[in-house]
């Protein structure tokens, strides 16, 4: 036996399912890693063939104290230590744009109206907190405008706020992505997160990073040309 | 290069490339994005065929779900407002009427305007934001053709948020004439929806047809159905308290397909009366008298042809 945890207290086992749920709707089968402190739920698609990859941490105190006894055996594949650094934390990508989403509640309904218009979306957004999302088809185009969403500060590993210092603010940072993708992660938040936000490397990912009390999630769409 | 005025914002400089909505006085530029509503002035309108504004999109798309059986419909539009007709099998026509009054502003420049449209397509882009209705928040619209060939642009915002749409327009079709006309109606009645909901809901679609007999004696008003586990009769007695207006003249029996019949059953969803009318020929006539969020009256109209199979013999 290397691991073994109970959870008790039903507010946490609630919060802890939630957490599957969400992570359910965007993997069949993901690595789980687990140290002293924290739960890690991976999922590491090939990116260069074009799938997403997540990262989801969840800290310990979440998960701990009360008390039912239900036991479900579920098959795992241990993974050998030696291919540990195929998951390691992914890095923040060097991004041209970074912005707070927009309500999700409102993305969400915009993506599942689009998904049935188009199989890409394309996420465009500049340093003035600026948004669109665009589906074109040869039937229809339809682009959605969000305003006055601000742009996160990222401070640089020199200590000065940076990232895409001297960008124009205009700018827009592009990425047609897989509609179907964006649509299961947004369908995937049951609960508001503290901070929703993303970055954007133009034309060649998009990363999603929410952040919820106890939880962090991380989701990278590469680009499709 | 976008041939309309406009601006963003308060700054007279760059914007993001969309289709967009002509503000006279504005001096041109290469991108344009969609103003929300509350900074947009009503545009001139003399360059387009259609130009049409809606507080609450919700007034035009539930009208449009309850004709919705088809991908395609075609739309007219004269002063008197916007038509949006959708058919199948050459035998059933809906219709779906929002006259001008219902938006807060509508011109059309030609006599008629016509085109055929996506139905699909529209509904989706009417709802970006989301069909549920949460109470104090409403889709504003605005709606520009620019005339034969151009596509179908559509403005919509909902809490500072806002979409537009560009959707391809075609030829329209040639349309069914059912030439039914007051004149020629030989049974008329008019039932309160809540009475025939229920029947429509649970339609025995294994049957073929449903039957309807209309007659000044008894059974009066019977709808009948010969499914799989056998015959269904429904009768409306005419002093029925749901029973608005009874008009039979002679005792007709007609029967009607029922797949080409249950997609009405989305306009009785949404309606308070209905009125029921045959011709000499057996072709049906229901109306749909539909009141909006604001109490504001609308209709909704399906004809349909009888089932030819059914000879007289078999009656």
């Amino acid at each position: 036996m290397r691991f073994r945890a109970k959870i008790v207290d039903l507010a946490c086992l609630n919060h802890f399912s939630r957490i599957i749920n969400t992570i359910a709707k965007l993997a069949k089968t993901c690595i789980l890693r687990l140290t002293v402190c924290k739960l890690y739920f991976i999922l590491s698609d090939k990116v260069a063939n074009g799938g997403a990859s997540m990262w989801c941490e969840l800290s310990q105190p979440s998960l701990s104290s009360s008390s039912r006894i239900v036991t479900h055996d579920i098959p795992v594949g241990v993974i050998p230590r030696r291919m540990w650094n195929d998951f390691r934390e992914p890095g923040v990508p060097d991004f041209d744009v970074s912005i707070y989403l927009p309500v999700l509640k409102t993305m969400k309904s915009v993506v599942e109206r689009m998904k049935n218009l188009s199989n890409f979306i394309v996420i465009e957004a500049n340093l003035s907190g600026e948004m669109n999302l665009k589906i074109e088809t040869d039937l229809v185009s339809v682009t959605t405008h969000f305003k006055d969403l601000g742009n996160p500060p990222w401070a640089s590993e020199d200590g000065c706020q940076s990232s895409a210092q001297g960008r124009d603010l205009e700018s827009m940072a592009e990425a047609r992505i897989d509609i179907k993708k964006l649509q299961q992660l947004l369908a995937g938040q049951q609960v508001n997160p503290t901070k929703a936000l993303c970055n954007i490397v133009h034309k060649r990912i998009v990363h999603f990073i929410l952040l919820h009390e106890e939880v962090s999630l991380q989701y990278f769409i590469p680009a499709i040309a | 290069m976008c041939d309309f005025l406009c601006w963003r914002r308060s700054d007279l400089t760059s914007c993001a490339r969309i289709g967009c909505v002509r503000f006279p006085g504005r001096p041109l530029c290469s991108r344009c994005p969609a103003m929300p509503f509350s900074a947009q002035p009503p545009a001139s309108g003399e360059r387009y065929a259609l130009s049409a504004s809606l507080d609450n999109a919700r007034h035009l798309s539930s009208l449009l779900r309850a004709v919705h059986f088809q991908d395609h419909a075609t739309c007219l539009a004269t002063a008197s407002g916007l038509r949006v007709t959708v058919e199948d099998a050459k035998c059933i026509q809906a219709n779906a009427f929002i006259q001008a009054e219902i938006f807060q502003e509508f011109s059309v420049q030609e006599e008629s305007v016509m085109f055929r449209i996506s139905l699909s397509v529209l509904l989706d882009c009417l709802t970006i934001f989301g069909t549920s209705s949460l109470p104090g928040t409403s889709t504003a619209l605005r709606m520009c053709y620019r005339g034969y060939g151009y596509p179908l642009m559509l403005f919509l915002e909902e809490g500072g948020v806002v979409t537009v749409c560009k959707i391809n327009t075609q030829e329209p079709d040639e349309l069914l004439d059912f030439d039914f006309c007051s004149t020629k109606v030989v049974n008329k009645i008019i039932l309160q929806s809540e009475g025939l909901r229920e029947a429509f809901a649970e339609l025995d679609m294994t049957s073929e047809v449903l039957q309807i007999t209309m007659s000044p004696d008894k059974p009066y008003f019977r709808l009948s159905t010969f499914g799989n586990a056998g015959s269904a009769h429904l009768d409306y007695p005419r002093d029925s308290d749901l029973m608005e207006a009874f008009h039979c003249n002679q005792t007709q029996t007609n029967r009607y397909k029922v797949s080409l019949l249950k997609p009405s059953t989305k306009a009785l969803a949404l309606s308070c009366k209905v009125s029921i009318r045959t011709d000499a020929q057996g072709f049906l006539s229901l109306q749909y008298m539909i009141r909006n969020e604001d109490g504001q009256i609308c209709f909704v109209e399906y004809y349909c042809c009888p089932d030819e199979n059914i000879t007289e013999a078999e009656l």
